[in-house]
């Protein structure tokens, strides 16, 4: 376990983050709670909320231990339980440093050109796989929601990008960065190779700047709209010019002689500035904690962002150089967060709801291509958001086509098995690849089916004398408010999971 | 007298019949008082950018010879329509149509600073946004918001064959994906009639629900057509979208797509195929619009993220393009030729053409001349509709 990814760290740290209270900060901000933790434990509707909220589908189990804590204890639980790792390991193609660079245009055959879209696409499936499967299995969901989380603030997609490895870099810096220090993030995305491809980064010249790059970093990464100008936008392009990519090695490069080392004026401060400097400006701006902020609001607590609370938080944030963990932390143990007419508000992601079945049901399926087709299939490629804004997500994720599938999808899983599992003698007489082959295509085809939900057993794991009681208790698991339709809970086991996943309150979380 | 002159003459005496009949057929729309959304809008997507060029041949133009010496179709294949515009050979069964005056080409549909991005250009095109703005909401999904269709309509919009909702993208609008009726109808099961709900995303959740329920209730599929539907996917989809308007209770617009036309590689008989898929499922269209008595209220609009480039590449294919030509049809569709031919002799650095319609005047028309409604709310601006619909 613990697979290294390539650390695409900064050369130098930034001024703004050489404090050394950037790594205490958090501890700080927790250790005094944590130890003054005498107040009421959580209960276990809150911790399921908890749970939920930052993090997919949470069991039973899991659920019961954190409501025996108090709400600063288990929010501390929460975030210093997080890796900065994938647990699982990677497809090789995602780390094999010697692949092929795409073909150059000019001298390429139509062969190669071919055969390279060709690899690229299989590679990028094989990545999604991968991901869906550390999504499903680690120890750590919270760092799993953050890498989306931020894979979905500083968008980059492969079909622009092309190459797999690049992306799987990518996410490996969000990942590591993921609860980590927000101007480390920033920073070590703007020298990040797929955002440097994405955003035209490599294209960006002295002479000839590109300014895609410079204006979404102020538009989508920190400032927000109309908090800098036209003019902040051009003369930022060109503290970014010379910051590219070696072909070779698929590694940040700084190509001095195409960076621009005149003076800018950017946000009314003017210097010899490069990138860095200027990602610096934008940290010290007071909007940019404002706009992560509430975007982390609208992420963990609901649509309606409440200003108040946002400024204070963020203030909290930038205070602390930008320490993800606590703005997480604020976030978490709000009132607001917990508030009765905060429950069930927000839309579960497809990928949200996907991975979320999956381990609430504890199905573990033996292949997770599958599971990141339904998510695409749902309007959530994942690697292929639509665009640089990302997925709008909320109630954007609900239409017609996708409704249907999200619930084609549950009743797929908890669908009594009709599809018998190969059988032992068809194993034991070597075909087995026969089998798996004809087996992978047949949940292609039919979607999920070679997953296979027992409900009896899942429902045992709930205490109760009673299958009522039981069933009661998988009601207050599964589903974030009172159902729409009432499900009978004294039908049979699979009838009541089916009820409960089947119902519009089960889309939400 | 040349043939020109011969086509307009008889052609304005087709035009003629054709808006007489129309008038008797709409009686069915009586009812028009809030929007004309009794007049059908049937658009069909091209998915991958077709190759405009090819689709409306400037069989005259040295120029077009001289950027395709392996791709260009030979003047006597194509089928002449105007003095420098014929139609690819695997359109001639929608020559009858043009004969009748009822397709309109428009010719050089773009937009300013185009996009080369599939995915980039088909948003621009689904939200009618400039190149540079990013929208969330299909440009219908903004008209239905502003102006919505009756409530008694089966759906505002039916998305055939694809999950993804282009133009009717967004939320606040009925729009329905299924690929046929009868497995639509099965998955509908799954969804549960409204109620009440505590918030926002609830209540979302219960009106998606409520209206795939309303659609369930309304489609059945089982119109019996004597139109013949062409085998293959496209045919298909087109009798699926005939199933849906055979529904007594309505739908504005019903969007189906041909894929295929990102022909880089072998131009030639990819595109010759799916031109004719395109030109036998018009047919049947009309054909089986006609039985329902809709073809004089129907309007059908071909559209694609964009054309491909004048210059072919070295795989016998075109890459990305800009500008190309769309078609419209119907039985109330002034049929003739719109916008201008590309000029070859003037193209960008890129090598593309510069574009002569902006197709948010091809969606102005849809809105102001086929549907009564305003165009400049939704479309972000003022844009001169282009008279190929009579009233």
């Amino acid at each position: 376990m613990g697979h290294n990814p390539a650390s695409p760290m900064m050369r130098f740290a930034p001024p703004l983050l050489r404090s050394t209270v950037v790594a205490l900060s958090f501890a700080s901000a927790l250790v005094q709670p944590v130890l003054a933790a005498t107040g009421p434990v959580l209960g276990y509707d809150d911790a399921r909320h908890l749970l939920a909220r930052t993090g997919f589908g949470p069991t039973d189990a899991e659920v019961r231990v954190y409501a025996a804590l108090t709400r600063d204890a288990a929010v501390a639980k929460l975030l210093l339980d997080t890796s900065t790792v994938a647990f699982t390991k990677p497809p090789a193609s995602a780390t094999d440093a010697d692949s092929l660079p795409p073909p150059r245009g000019e001298n390429a055959t139509e062969a190669e050109r071919k055969a390279f879209v060709q690899q690229q696409i299989r590679e990028g499936l094989e990545l999604r796989a991968w991901w869906v499967e550390e999504m499903v299995t680690t120890k750590s969901p919270l760092t799993e929601r953050m890498t989306l989380f931020w894979h979905n603030h500083f968008v980059s997609g492969q079909p622009k990008v092309r190459l797999s490895r690049l992306m799987y870099q990518q996410n490996a810096t969000l990942r590591a960065h993921a609860l980590g220090n927000f101007g480390m993030l920033l920073h070590a995305v703007a020298k990040d190779p797929a955002m440097l491809v994405y955003l035209d980064g490599v294209r960006n010249r002295k002479g000839a700047p590109n300014e895609n790059f410079a204006r979404e970093v102020m538009e989508l990464f920190t400032l927000g709209e109309g908090n800098y100008t036209e003019k902040d936008i051009k003369e930022a392009a060109r503290a970014f010019t010379g910051w590219s990519v070696d072909r070779a090695t698929g590694q940040y490069l700084f190509r001095p002689a195409l960076h621009d080392y005149g003076v800018k004026t950017v946000l009314g401060k003017s210097g010899r500035f490069d990138g860095d400097d200027v990602l610096d400006l934008l940290l010290a701006r007071p909007e940019t904690a404002q706009y992560v902020t509430s975007k982390l609001w609208r992420e963990f607590v609901s649509p309606d962002v409440d200003p108040m609370e946002v400024r204070r938080i963020a203030a909290r944030f930038r205070d602390s150089s930008y320490d993800i963990r606590v703005v997480l932390c604020e976030i978490l143990t709000s009132k607001a967060f917990y508030a009765s007419e905060n429950r069930g508000t927000l839309v579960k992601s497809p990928v949200e709801l996907i991975v979320g079945t999956v381990r609430v049901f504890d199905l573990r399926p033996d292949r997770t291509l599958p599971f990141a087709y339904a998510a695409a299939g749902m309007g959530q490629n994942l690697l292929a958001p639509p665009n640089v804004k990302g997925w709008p997500g909320g109630e954007t994720w609900i239409n017609t086509t996708t409704l249907l599938s999200r619930k084609q999808f549950v009743d797929r899983l908890t669908r009594a098995d009709d599809t018998p599992a190969p059988t032992a003698s068809a194993m034991a007489d070597g075909n087995a690849d026969a089998v798996r082959r004809q087996r992978f295509i047949r949940q292609m085809d039919r979607g999920l089916s070679g997953v296979h939900f027992d409900s009896d057993p899942w429902m045992t794991r709930f205490p109760g004398e009673t299958p009522v009681e039981r069933a009661r208790w998988a009601q207050r698991l599964l589903l974030p408010v009172e159902p729409q339709q009432a499900t009978d809970l004294s039908a049979d086991s699979l009838a009541v999971v089916r009820g409960l996943v089947l119902d519009a309150a089960y889309q939400l979380k | 007298m040349d043939r020109r002159h011969f086509l307009k003459s008889s052609l304005s005496v087709a035009a003629a019949c054709a808006t007489g009949v129309g008038a008797a057929s709409v009686s069915f729309a009586a009812g028009r008082v809030d929007a004309g959304y009794r007049n059908l809008l049937v658009m069909i997507e091209l998915k991958g950018g077709n190759d405009g060029l090819n689709t409306v041949v400037p069989f005259e133009d040295p120029t077009y010879y001289a950027l395709r010496p392996k791709l260009a179709i030979a003047r006597d294949a194509v089928v002449q329509l105007a003095p420098r515009a014929g139609l690819h050979p695997a359109l001639a069964p929608i020559l009858p149509l043009w004969e009748d005056r009822q397709l309109a080409i428009l010719q050089g549909v773009g937009y300013p600073a185009p996009n080369l991005s599939h995915f980039r250009s088909i948003e621009i095109w689904d939200t009618a946004s400039p190149s540079d703005v990013y929208l969330q909401d299909g440009w219908l999904t903004r008209v239905f918001g502003a102006t919505p269709p009756p409530r008694a309509f089966a759906a505002d919009g039916v998305i055939i064959g694809t999950n993804d909702l282009g133009p009717l993208a967004g939320a606040g609008t009925r729009a329905v994906a299924l690929s046929n009726t009868d497995q639509f109808l099965r998955q509908a099961r799954l969804a549960a009639p409204a109620g009440a709900a505590q918030n926002k995303a609830f209540r979302h959740i219960l009106k998606v629900e409520a209206d795939i329920v309303q659609a369930a209730t309304h489609l059945d599929g089982r119109h019996a057509f004597k139109t013949e539907f062409p085998q293959g996917g496209f045919g298909a989809a087109i009798r699926t979208a005939c199933q849906i308007v055979a529904n007594p209770s309505g739908v504005a617009i019903v969007r189906v797509t041909l894929s295929g036309f990102d022909t880089h590689v072998g131009q030639l008989p990819t595109q010759a195929r799916l031109l004719g898929e395109l030109a036998r499922g018009i047919v049947a269209l009309k054909s089986a619009l006609t039985e329902l008595d809709r073809w004089n209220d129907t309007l059908v609009l071909t559209y694609a993220e964009f054309g491909r480039r004048p210059r072919e590449n070295l795989s016998n294919g075109t890459d990305h393009g800009t500008a190309s030509v769309q078609f419209a049809l119907g039985g109330r569709v002034a049929g003739g030729l719109y916008g201008e031919a590309p000029s070859l002799d003037r193209l960008s650095g890129d090598g593309n053409t510069a574009f002569a319609l902006d197709f948010r005047s091809v969606y102005a028309t849809v809105l102001e001349k086929w549907w009564g409604v305003p165009s400049q709310p939704a479309l972000g601006g003022t844009f001169a509709p282009v008279p190929f619909v009579k009233a």
